[in-house]
Parts: C-alpha cells; sequence; structure tokens
C-alpha cells in the first residue's frame, strides 16, 4: 500500500515534469520576468556598486517572489479545464500526497533553476562573491516554501474569473515573512547585518512548516474548488 | 442492518447555489445492474453523479457501499468507483499511450495494472494513435481515450456521463457491450445518456419524479 502511494507519486510527479517540460515557453515565462526584473534595477538605479549591492538581496528576492507568482497559476489551471484534477481526486491515495507531488514538480521547474540562475544576475548588481552560496541557499530553502504556500490560493481560485491576478494578491502577504528572511539572510551574508546562519535557520524551520501543512490545505482547496 | 442494494442512496437531496435540484432521491443497485438516469437538461444528473461519486457535497441523504456510508470509508469508496465526466480527463500534451499509463499508476494499485493498458487501447482502437499528442485527437477519440481508462480502472461501480457523446455509431454498440460485459462481470453502472443505446438488463430511472414541478 505505501509503496503504491509512492508510486502513484512518482507518476504524478513525472507526468507533471513532461507536460510542463512540453509546454515550456510558460515555464521560460517566469525564468525569463526574473532575469528582466532584476536587470531592469542597475538600469534605472545607475551603476554606482555600493548602491546596487545595498539593494541587491532584496531586489533578487523580490524578484523571485513575483516570477514564482506568476507561474502559481500553471500549477493546476490546466488540469482543472481537461478535467486530469477531478479523475486525481477519484484515485485511491491521499489527494494531499499527489498533490504534494504535484508541488515538487512545479518547484523543479521554477524555484529550482531560478536559484540557480541567481547568483549571474548578482554578479550584475554587485553582491560581493562571498554571499553567493547563502543567495543560493536561502533561495533553494525559500523557493519551495513559495511554491507550497502558493498552491493554496491557486487551488482556491480555480475557475474564478480573473483568478490569476487573485491569486497574487492572496499570496504576496503570505510571502512577507519569507521574503523577510530571505533576504536578510543574503544581506547578513554581504556584510550588512547579522550571521545569516539564523535566518537560514528559520527559513528550514518555515519551509518544514508549510510542507506539514500546505498540501493538505491545498487539497481541502482542491475538494471546495471542484465541489 | 437489513441486507440491501450492494450501492443504495436513500433520502438523497442536492442542490446547486441555492436551488434545490432533487430531493428524497432513492434507489439502490446490486451487482450486475445498471441505472439509465433519464430526464431533460437542467434538471441535476451530472449534479446526482457527482454528489455519488463524491465530488460534490449532497445537502442530505445517505449514501452507502456494501452496507457502510460512503464519507467513512472516504478513498476505500474512491478506490472502488470509476467515474466519466463532461470532461475527459485528458492531458493534451502526453501521447495516448502516457495518458493511459499515467492513469494506470496514479490509479490502480497492484503490479498487473501496465498489462491492461495495451488490451484497453486495443478495444477502444486507438492502438494506431498510441504515439500521438492526445491534443491531436478527434473528439470522438478523445472520449473513447477517456473511456479506455474504465477497463485500466477495474473499478465495480461505473458512473458515466453522457459516454456516449461524440462517438461513432461502431463505437457507441463497442461502448454498450464493454458496459454489458462489465454488468455481466457482477458490475454496476449509472449510466445518464441522451442517446439512445442498446444495453439488455438496464433499468430506465426517471430523475424528474424527484424534482418538485418547475416553472
Amino acid at each position: 500500500m505505501s509503496g503504491g502511494l509512492f508510486y502513484a507519486m512518482r507518476a504524478v510527479f513525472m507526468r507533471d515534469l513532461l507536460v510542463f517540460w512540453r509546454r515550456s515557453t510558460e515555464v521560460m515565462t517566469s525564468l525569463v520576468f526574473f532575469v528582466m526584473v532584476t536587470t531592469l534595477f542597475p538600469l534605472a538605479v545607475g551603476p554606482e556598486r555600493h548602491e546596487l549591492m545595498l539593494i541587491a538581496p532584496g531586489v533578487l528576492w523580490v524578484a523571485a517572489l513575483l516570477a514564482t507568482t506568476l507561474s502559481l497559476n500553471h500549477l493546476f489551471a490546466s488540469d482543472y479545464q481537461d478535467g486530469s484534477l477531478e479523475q486525481l481526486l477519484m484515485s485511491p491515495y491521499p489527494l494531499s500526497a499527489l498533490v504534494a507531488a504535484k508541488i515538487a514538480a512545479h518547484w523543479v521547474l521554477t524555484g529550482l533553476p531560478l536559484a540557480l540562475l541567481s547568483p549571474l544576475l548578482a554578479v550584475q548588481l554587485a553582491l560581493p562573491t562571498k554571499a553567493m552560496g547563502t543567495l543560493v541557499l536561502s533561495l533553494l530553502l525559500g523557493t519551495p516554501i513559495l511554491s507550497l504556500i502558493g498552491a493554496v490560493p491557486a487551488a482556491l481560485t480555480l475557475g474564478v474569473r480573473g483568478g490569476g491576478v487573485l491569486v497574487s494578491l492572496l499570496v504576496l502577504p503570505l510571502y512577507t515573512p519569507v521574503l523577510i528572511f530571505g533576504a536578510e539572510a543574503v544581506a547578513a551574508a554581504a556584510g550588512q547585518g547579522f550571521a545569516s546562519v539564523a535566518h537560514l535557520s528559520l527559513l528550514g524551520a518555515f519551509l518544514a512548516l508549510t510542507l506539514s501543512f500546505a498540501p493538505w490545505a491545498s487539497s481541502a482547496a482542491l475538494r471546495v474548488s471542484l465541489d | 442492518m437489513s441486507p440491501r442494494g450492494l450501492f443504495s442512496v436513500r433520502a438523497l437531496s442536492c442542490a446547486r447555489g441555492d436551488k434545490t435540484l432533487f430531493a428524497g432521491l432513492s434507489f439502490q443497485l446490486n451487482a450486475g445492474e445498471a441505472l439509465h438516469v433519464r430526464g431533460p437538461n437542467g434538471l441535476g444528473k451530472t449534479t446526482l453523479l457527482r454528489a455519488l461519486c463524491g465530488l460534490s457535497r449532497p445537502i442530505r441523504g445517505d449514501i452507502r457501499w456494501r452496507g457502510e456510508r460512503v464519507s467513512d470509508l472516504a478513498e476505500e469508496f474512491t478506490a472502488e468507483v470509476a467515474y466519466v465526466g463532461h470532461l475527459n480527463g485528458i492531458q493534451g500534451e502526453l501521447t495516448v499511450l502516457e495518458n493511459l499509463q499515467t492513469a494506470a499508476r496514479v490509479f490502480v494499485r497492484g503490479k498487473e495494472r501496465m498489462a491492461d493498458v495495451e488490451t484497453a487501447l486495443a478495444r477502444v482502437g486507438l492502438v494506431a494513435s498510441a504515439d500521438r499528442p492526445a491534443r491531436h485527437l478527434s473528439q470522438g477519440q478523445k472520449r473513447r481515450l477517456a473511456l479506455a481508462r474504465l477497463l485500466i480502472l477495474r473499478r465495480p461501480l461505473w458512473i458515466l456521463d453522457e459516454p456516449f457523446t461524440a462517438l461513432d455509431a461502431a463505437s457507441v454498440e463497442g461502448l454498450s457491450s464493454i458496459i454489458g460485459e462489465h454488468m455481466s462481470a457482477g458490475g454496476l453502472a449509472l449510466i445518464v445518456s441522451h442517446q439512445a443505446f442498446d444495453l439488455p438488463g438496464i433499468r430506465d430511472f426517471e430523475l424528474a419524479r424527484f424534482c418538485k414541478a418547475r416553472t
């Protein structure tokens, strides 16, 4: 039984990876958005290294936040439209486990590339090299939280007109703690504050917390949306 | 408890928004039996089917499977139901074969599931299209793919909402015989359809009996 659940979760995960991969424009959109937004700042603020270095952690984290928000629609919307989601609700396995697999696939294709790409963009924002590791680590810890929390409003607004904008409005306030700790961790590593370990530990704790409740909450939201 | 049907529904009421669609609906179904739910548009046939398979919540009523409340059984009950709704539940980016393989992995417990995929494809006549992306299929072929899932799932209770839409005459006959075989193997079926089909032993069920006079 538990082996069966694992296979089912893996099947959902692989299916979503394959679907997103074949629809790569959607995945690329949020990544390109991330690149664009971070590139706009040096252009607008000017090439002053010290100023750029001060805003770099915040800019990178806000851009990551907005890029993830953009991609949240892909999580359930197409499955909702073609009826796959309805079928997923009829699976013999706990829905929250399958939803967790979907969220994992979403993160692998949005959060993970974003975290890996971030050092490249940090260079143009004059982030010190010693903070690069912390930047990647904070995003690796933080972006799964963004995908997990975002799944709840994404599930709730299925079938609602203008759902995309509504998701952003609902989700951005919930993202603020992640933003604060994430950006602070990077700033600390760049030598602007306390040690970054504390912030990273808090991010880790936050990840553990959302991991335990977000799949469950979004599967409950899905049942409501599909009623 | 008195022995009742394998699948029994008592005093079921459902609403859409604030409008009660039907009330006091009761029936029971035993192994090898099927119901053809009939009635004009807007009566609540789809709502009834969705309530029966647990996708939507009825206002009140008692739905039992093997004598136990469906709400108590939860996933134990969904593991016994196959539902084909208006939406086909097909992911257009995946090929026909990938769609069925995913269904087999996510919805079937046990090992023998993959052998069924080939058989099911052959049965609905989609072997030649197995490697085509599902979005390139015609409406009728998509419907057939959705119905192929029934054969893979091997569930005792089939709940089918307009299964014959977009199917050509030969496929309608093919599906009727699939349902017929399901029934003779002891399966149950609830079918909503406006299209005429030939299935020996199926009972008609007029939903209008449980609806208040409509204006």
